[in-house]
């Protein structure tokens, strides 16, 4: 995607956007990972895992 | 400061835009990892020598929840030091004084990192270790980075007590309580604290004064420092042993223990002879080698606990006296 440089608002230089683009792929990784975690953790825990005394 | 445009930040003036170039690895860096790893192995031989059995996966999910828990408490410790670490050489390189992590985002990451490792570690494993690891990350964020560490010398006892706890929550994710032995484990690193920041801080002493931390040498002067050292140093070698004596564990902790305290408290001694002049070289090796003292201490009782050599072994004295751990 070009930049046009007419279009309002702030551009991003191409640092800022390697810095995001790599704060964004770092958080969809966390964000998987706990999926997985949460799901396999499930599967361990069995069917009564939120069934449990304080 | 206003938000705009996907996160970027505009100044009071609404000309100068501020965008982050913050990279994951400086969030990385913010939740301290040297620390960090430090924190993971200790809560790993809580979880290990507690008695029974956890779930490999329970485990490790465990292991993540403490290790991001101690994570977040750095986070939090450098956005309310950031003007300490600023001034500091030792720390100007970190992400927030360094500039490539504003204060804003290193307070909100170390927040949600908090909330969710302990929130996490609740539900996976069970509220007695995310209640543990709640309260450690607020006694290291708050009682001691906001309350004691710019307002008393004893900053680093009291505090020590945070780095004290993550095998005591690694024993209690394992059992679900507290032994005796996690106590023990919390007290060995509570008393093996304060030699092992005093040693650094003796040669770093104008780095702490220059940022008005009263850091014990800073206070009391280099002489009572070395001299408190040697005190802490003669309650941890026995300390150390304690388990063993108590018929904890067996020969091999035992052994390694009374060696390696042994050591910790001849260089101490070492340390306390010495005079400004000379103080540099063996307040250096102290330090780097109470790295290694706690390290070797903990390897060996997970050692044994890994071969099932633990318990109360012939080698404990409490089973000469016909006790011992049953």
């Amino acid at each position: 995607m070009t930049e046009d440089p007419d279009r309002p608002g702030i551009v991003l230089t191409e640092q800022q956007k390697r810095s995001r683009r790599g704060r964004s792929i770092a958080l969809a990784i966390v964000l998987v990972l706990l999926v997985v975690l949460f799901y396999v953790v499930t599967l361990v825990k069995g069917p009564g895992v939120l069934n449990r005394p304080i | 400061m206003t938000l705009a445009n996907d996160g970027v930040k505009i100044d009071e003036a609404g000309t100068t835009p501020q965008i982050s170039l913050a990279s994951p690895r400086d969030f990385f860096d913010l939740m301290k990892p040297r620390v960090m790893s430090l924190v993971v192995f200790t809560a790993l031989v809580g979880i290990v020598a507690a008695p029974g059995t956890i779930h490999p996966v329970i485990g490790c999910a465990a292991l993540l929840c403490i290790a991001v828990g101690a994570g977040a408490s750095g986070a939090l410790n450098m956005w309310y030091d950031a003007d300490i670490d600023a001034v500091m050489e030792r720390t100007t390189e970190r992400p927030i004084p360094a500039g490539r992590v504003t204060p804003g985002e290193a307070l909100g990451f170390g927040l949600v990192l908090s909330v969710f490792s302990t929130m996490t570690l609740g539900v996976l494993v069970n509220w007695l270790a995310a209640s543990l690891l709640g309260f450690t990350i607020f006694f290291y964020a708050v009682i001691y980075t906001m309350w004691l560490k710019r307002w008393t010398a004893q900053n680093i006892v009291i505090g020590g007590a945070a780095g004290a706890f993550p095998p005591v929550i690694g024993w209690a994710a394992a059992t679900g309580g507290i032994g005796i032995e996690a106590v023990l484990m919390f007290l060995i690193i509570f008393f093996w604290t304060p030699p092992h920041f005093w040693a650094l801080s003796l040669v770093r002493s104008n780095d702490y004064a220059r940022a008005g931390v009263p850091m014990l040498p800073v206070v009391s002067g280099t002489a009572e420092t070395r001299r408190q050292i040697l005190i802490y140093a003669a309650v941890l070698a026995p300390l150390g042993v304690s388990p063993w004596l108590a018929g904890y564990t067996g020969l091999l902790y035992g052994a390694v223990s009374l060696f390696t305290g042994a050591v910790f408290l001849a260089l101490a001694l070492r340390l306390w002879r010495a005079n400004d002049a000379t103080m540099e070289a063996p307040a250096w090796k102290l330090f780097f080698y109470s790295i290694l003292y706690l390290f070797v201490v903990f390897a060996a009782w997970l050692v044994e606990a890994l071969l099932g050599l633990g318990g109360a072994g012939p080698g404990g004295v409490a089973a000469w006296f016909g006790g011992g751990a049953a």
